[in-house]
């Protein structure tokens, strides 16, 4: 597409087009915030998207209060929260790495984007034993969950809810690796320069988003009550 | 002068074959393939209205089985929302006119508008498929508990199909708004937009905001019935009207989706055959902007006697009668600029015509499902059915033809038939009122929707509204035969056969060329300085 583009520009009469210069825009600055703003639209529609879930579990969460505190420490906080210092120390990454980009530090934002895609592998990584004990203990709601507690069927809703938002967020952190990595095959080839570095920047609001929905799936999900259950089950 | 050869190099001819058709990154030839499968979905959609219609000419159930009968009216909702009026006018209209009305090359990014449309192609197969291996019974609305656990029709596969398009009306809606925000062209400032752009823009804020809502409520849906989570079942401790208010969160929206923008195909039509500017062109434009607000504030309304509260009840009664605001804003600048201008009567004001008679009448009958107490009475009866054709085909299908008539010339470069078209807009308006009119009939005496037998006073009121459809039948007939007919043997349009203002009309030819202007245009005057211009005509 870049060579197209730019025997395209030169049909046209123009001259010195950066080969990443679409035809449809005017300037590389048009087209940079053209995808800008198309990112910015597309995370609203991820909000919206979580929205659908987050708006369940609101009710459920005033419905049963009860359940929802006891369903809660079951969750591993733990685990939890290394995945969580995990993550916002991914987004700092991620940040470096736009940030070598916009400087035109090739070594540096491939660097920057491989421990970025780590991190967000340990997330997966964890995140799978997280889920692996939730299947061995049959708190997985479908036909086979149990669960001993008082609210058995509020707290499959819990459950199905935690699987929901954390799986949902799960499918985002595996197309965020997978476009990291497709960024950094670029990024290895040469192609960004402090005049274009668009898809780095992009894909790093990509990051810094679902990094932002886990910092609200955490409490949400693990810390609901957890001072007074921690108490009672101190007693 | 009919010419069989298009002397010039433009959009349909400068590359052949299949394959350019299929890889085309043209905002253009992307209109036309949304209208090709737009146009399968309505035929199929009316061929299950046609069954649902047959069955209710007489009052018992002889002609198919109750089952069958809820396949059809759900097989008909199914494919007329999803696949024919959200996206009929954008996608269609939309994507081959708006960019060419701001002066743009394209829309801002050509690839995704093609997988836009590949994934609507893909959640219309789904939807196919669900009904080559038996249909679905739920209704378009898929309520739980008929869609989780108490139907066992192909919810799944319809349900995936309904979720896939729904993320290519999301593509094409974010596609349009960055379009909007970032590729006009230069002197092209917000209040010089033509109407079309601003309704174009609104519904594009639906669609980003409201579409992605019931694709989460459709997946919850979907995983409730394959593993019985409970999200939305009473025995388990799940709540079913929580299904209903997610659903309507976005299929409330989604109303004006399907209406904001042939009211914008209304407002150039109705300039152009005026021969006038439009009437109070901004607050038309807020307008389109307040409906896509309001309309998020108004979802509950279709949960008066499902058990929301009264205080709830009152407010949303409230919002969804402030909705008939800005509504009316819009008919009465429509009329506005109707009045003294030098009308022009040709095909496209027809179905204008009609879209203003029609649109009026379903939306006043809105205020009557509004109101508290009458909804009591008639919610889900013909009433109900009658309102919301009245706004959907009346409005949206009549404001979508107004507007197909008006660019016709553009995309094809080619005349149809005026007198044929005018019989068709006159064949459709008649057909339409006796096909709905007796609804609103049926709805008051307590006729409900849904059910395919029904008490024998009811059967004369259900024979006009069948015989109704025979020649709403015919009219649509007959306007695929003269367009069809128009692309062989029409006569050459010229650029602008309709003497318009807008860029599409006077800065490129017909049809326009493959990079849509050979300058780039500069603006320096509103969207319809037509008295300016003195481009009188008739």
């Amino acid at each position: 597409m870049p060579n197209g583009a730019a025997a395209h520009a030169d049909h046209h009469g123009h001259h010195a087009h950066h080969p990443a210069l679409q035809h449809h825009f005017e300037s590389l600055e048009q087209q940079h915030e053209a995808s800008t703003l198309g990112m910015w639209v597309f995370l609203v529609t991820e909000v919206m998207f979580f929205g659908g879930l987050l708006m369940a579990y609101l009710l459920y969460r005033v419905w049963y209060p009860g359940a929802w505190a006891e369903a809660s420490l079951a969750l591993d906080i733990v685990l939890g929260g290394i995945n969580t210092a995990v993550l916002i120390a991914s987004s700092f990454t991620m940040a470096m790495a736009v940030r070598a980009a916009q400087t035109g530090r090739h070594q540096h934002t491939v660097r920057w984007l491989i421990l970025t895609m780590a991190l967000g592998l340990t997330f997966l990584v964890i995140k799978y034993f997280e889920y692996a004990h939730k299947f061995e203990l049959r708190e997985v709601p479908g036909p086979d969950f149990e669960w001993h507690g008082q609210f058995p069927y509020q707290a499959q809703i819990f459950f199905s809810l935690y699987f929901g938002l954390t799986g949902l967020h799960a499918l985002h952190m595996i197309i965020g690796v997978t476009l990291l990595a497709v960024i950094t095959w670029m990024a290895a080839k040469g192609r960004f320069t402090p005049e274009w570095y668009t898809p780095v920047e992009m894909s790093g609001l990509y990051w810094h988003f679902v990094d932002i929905v886990w910092i609200f799936l955490f409490p949400l999900l693990y810390l609901v009550d957890r001072a007074h259950g921690v108490a009672q089950v101190g007693v | 002068m009919t010419t069989t050869v298009l002397p010039r190099v433009n959009y349909l001819n400068h590359e052949h074959g299949v394959a350019s058709w299929l890889l085309t990154k043209d905002h253009k030839r992307i209109g036309i393939l949304y209208l090709i499968v737009v146009a399968v979905a309505f035929f199929l959609g009316a061929i299950f209205a046609a069954g649902v219609r047959m069955e209710l000419t007489t009052p018992q159930g002889d002609l198919v089985s109750a089952d069958t009968y809820n396949k059809l009216f759900t097989a008909h909702g199914v494919m007329m929302v999803f696949f024919v009026l959200i996206p009929v006018v954008p996608a269609i209209l939309g994507n081959f006119a708006m960019p060419l009305m701001i002066g743009a090359k394209d829309v801002a990014f050509p690839k995704l508008n093609l997988l836009s449309w590949y994934v609507f192609v893909i959640g219309f197969l789904f939807t196919i498929a669900a009904l080559i291996f038996g249909g679905v019974d739920t209704g378009w609305t898929f309520y739980t508990p008929y869609s989780s656990t108490a139907s066992n029709s192909n919810v799944m596969l319809t349900g995936l199909g309904v979720f896939i398009a729904g993320f290519s009306s999301i593509l094409t809606g974010l596609n349009f708004m960055v379009t909007i925000h970032r590729m006009r062209a230069p002197g092209m400032t917000w209040f010089r937009l033509p109407l079309f752009v601003w309704a174009i823009y609104a519904t594009a804020l639906v669609q980003v905001l409201g579409t992605p809502v019931v694709a989460i409520t459709v997946l919850m849906m979907a995983l409730e019935r394959a593993l019985g989570f409970g999200i939305f079942d009473p025995r388990l401790g799940g709540d079913p009207v929580l299904f209903q208010h997610l659903f309507w969160f976005y299929s409330h929206p989604a109303v004006y989706i399907m209406i904001l923008p042939p009211m914008g195909a209304i407002s150039e039509v109705i300039a152009c055959f005026s021969r006038k500017n439009v009437f109070g062109y901004s607050f038309v434009a807020f307008s389109s902007l307040a409906i896509a607000v309001f309309g998020f504030l108004v979802w509950a309304h279709h949960l008066f006697v499902a058990g929301i509260s009264p205080y709830s009840a009152m407010v949303f009664s409230f919002l969804s009668f402030a909705v008939a605001i800005p509504s009316a804003v819009k008919t009465f600048n429509w009329t506005a600029t109707l009045y003294q201008g030098a009308i022009w009567w040709r095909a496209p004001m027809m179905w204008v015509f009609g879209f203003i008679g029609l649109f009026l009448i379903g939306g006043l009958t809105g205020l009557f499902l509004a109101s508290l107490g009458l909804d009591v009475h008639l919610h889900d009866t013909y009433f109900v059915v009658a309102h919301f054709h009245y706004i959907m085909v009346g409005g949206a299908i009549m404001g979508f033809l107004a507007g197909l008539h008006f660019w016709w010339p553009k995309m094809t470069g080619r005349m149809y038939s005026d007198g044929a078209a005018t019989l068709s807009a006159l064949l459709v308006f008649v057909g339409f009122n006796l096909t709905f009119g007796p609804q609103f009939i049926l709805g008051y005496l307590g006729m409900p929707r849904r059910y395919h037998v029904y008490p024998d006073e009811y059967q004369v009121l259900n024979v006009l509204s069948s015989a109704g459809t025979s020649i709403l039948g015919v009219g649509y007939t007959l306007t695929a035969v003269y367009l069809i007919y128009s692309l062989f043997r029409g006569e050459r349009a010229g650029a602008n056969p309709w003497l318009a203002t807008g860029l599409e009309w006077n800065n490129t030819d017909s049809p326009p060329l493959p990079h849509n202007f050979s300058d780039l245009p500069v603006v320096s005057e509103g969207a319809y300085e037509y008295s300016k211009r003195g481009m009188k005509v008739a």
